[in-house]
């Protein structure tokens, strides 16, 4: 199991601390023919899974009135940066039930007690 | 043919150079001593007889297995001797990870997880019966044969019983890394076996 470990946490990255709850903005990579450009994404942290170089992350977000959720691996050389817009507050892992919920209901509140700057 | 003995440590993610994620299994193949050089002339056929995975254990090994070592002239004990039909070795090289190269194409082979006492749809891949509306036939064989004619049961009729804990081959198996200096292949997908079973990567050429 070591010999595994020490693969995975060669493909780590440094990654700005963020839960489920928070707002981020992703940068990822964007590759058109030869020419490459950073294209964000920002919204809701639903869910974060999987652990090591393996992890991902789902972040929801409200486009034109349609939901949309994307699906990155936390490490991926696609992601350029990721930025921390907002910290909420949740009690859940997983904020699957805000699909169902629709204006104010749908907010998060946010956290009372910042965590501090990377 | 080159050939390598190694123990399967399981299964991860990896990015590739190009960004996308790609499952792999890690085999973790410790170098093999040639042991023995079999030649046209002496044996009729060429090959290498290599001992994999040394030990200090010498109960773990047959008398005839010990005779090997003995022939040989080597002091340590291997756990896994195997043969392998490869030329230009002598008697005490090693047979490393580095024999292969990354992009390689090989063929892996191990014991599988053993599944035991199985049905016919797992084992034989049988359709299986409708799952409701009243059918009482869900996962049944159906008939193994007719009366009038065959009369019988043909040969190679699927049955349940037991599956798995068998060799089974994957071919064209692409090596993703190597990693010389741990002595870590990564291939890309899976392989047969649980974590821990002995795998034998085998390359044609």
């Amino acid at each position: 199991m070591d010999a595994i470990k020490t693969i995975e946490e060669g493909f780590k990255k440094e990654v700005p601390y963020f839960v489920v709850g928070d707002t981020v903005r992703v940068f990822t990579r964007v590759v058109e023919g030869d020419k490459e450009r950073i294209q964000p994404f920002e919204g809701l942290v639903i869910a974060r899974k999987g652990d090591g170089a393996r992890e991902t992350f789902m972040v929801r977000k409200i486009s034109f009135g349609v939901g949309v959720e994307r699906i990155f691996p936390v490490h991926s050389p696609f992601i350029e940066s990721i930025k921390v817009v907002r910290q909420g507050s949740v009690r859940k892992a997983k904020l699957y039930y805000i699909r169902e919920k629709k204006g104010k209901a749908a907010k998060i509140k946010e956290k009372a007690r910042q965590y501090p700057k990377q | 043919m080159t050939g390598i003995v190694g123990k399967k440590l399981g299964m991860t993610q990896i990015f590739t150079q190009d960004g996308r994620m790609l499952p792999v299994t890690v085999i973790e193949a410790a170098p093999g001593l040639v042991l023995e050089v079999k030649t046209r002339e002496k044996h009729g056929y060429e090959a290498v007889k290599v001992g994999f995975f040394e030990t200090a254990r010498a109960k773990q090994l047959t008398r005839p297995e010990k005779g090997v070592f003995e022939k040989a002239g080597v002091k340590t004990y291997y756990r896994k001797l195997k043969e392998f039909p490869m030329g230009g070795l002598q008697a005490g090289e090693t047979i490393t990870v580095e024999k292969f190269a990354k992009g390689d194409k090989v063929s892996v082979s191990g014991i599988s997880k053993g599944k035991g006492f199985q049905g016919v749809m797992k084992r034989e891949k049988f359709k299986g019966g409708p799952g409701s509306h009243g059918s009482m036939f869900n996962r049944a064989p159906g008939s193994i044969g007719a009366s009038s004619f065959p009369s019988r049961v043909w040969k190679g009729q699927g049955m349940p019983g037991h599956m798995g804990s068998e060799r089974v081959t994957t071919k064209n198996v692409e090596i993703v890394e190597i990693r010389a200096e741990q002595n870590l292949i990564l291939l890309g997908g899976s392989v047969p076996g649980a974590k821990g079973t002995i795998v034998e990567i085998r390359k044609d050429s």
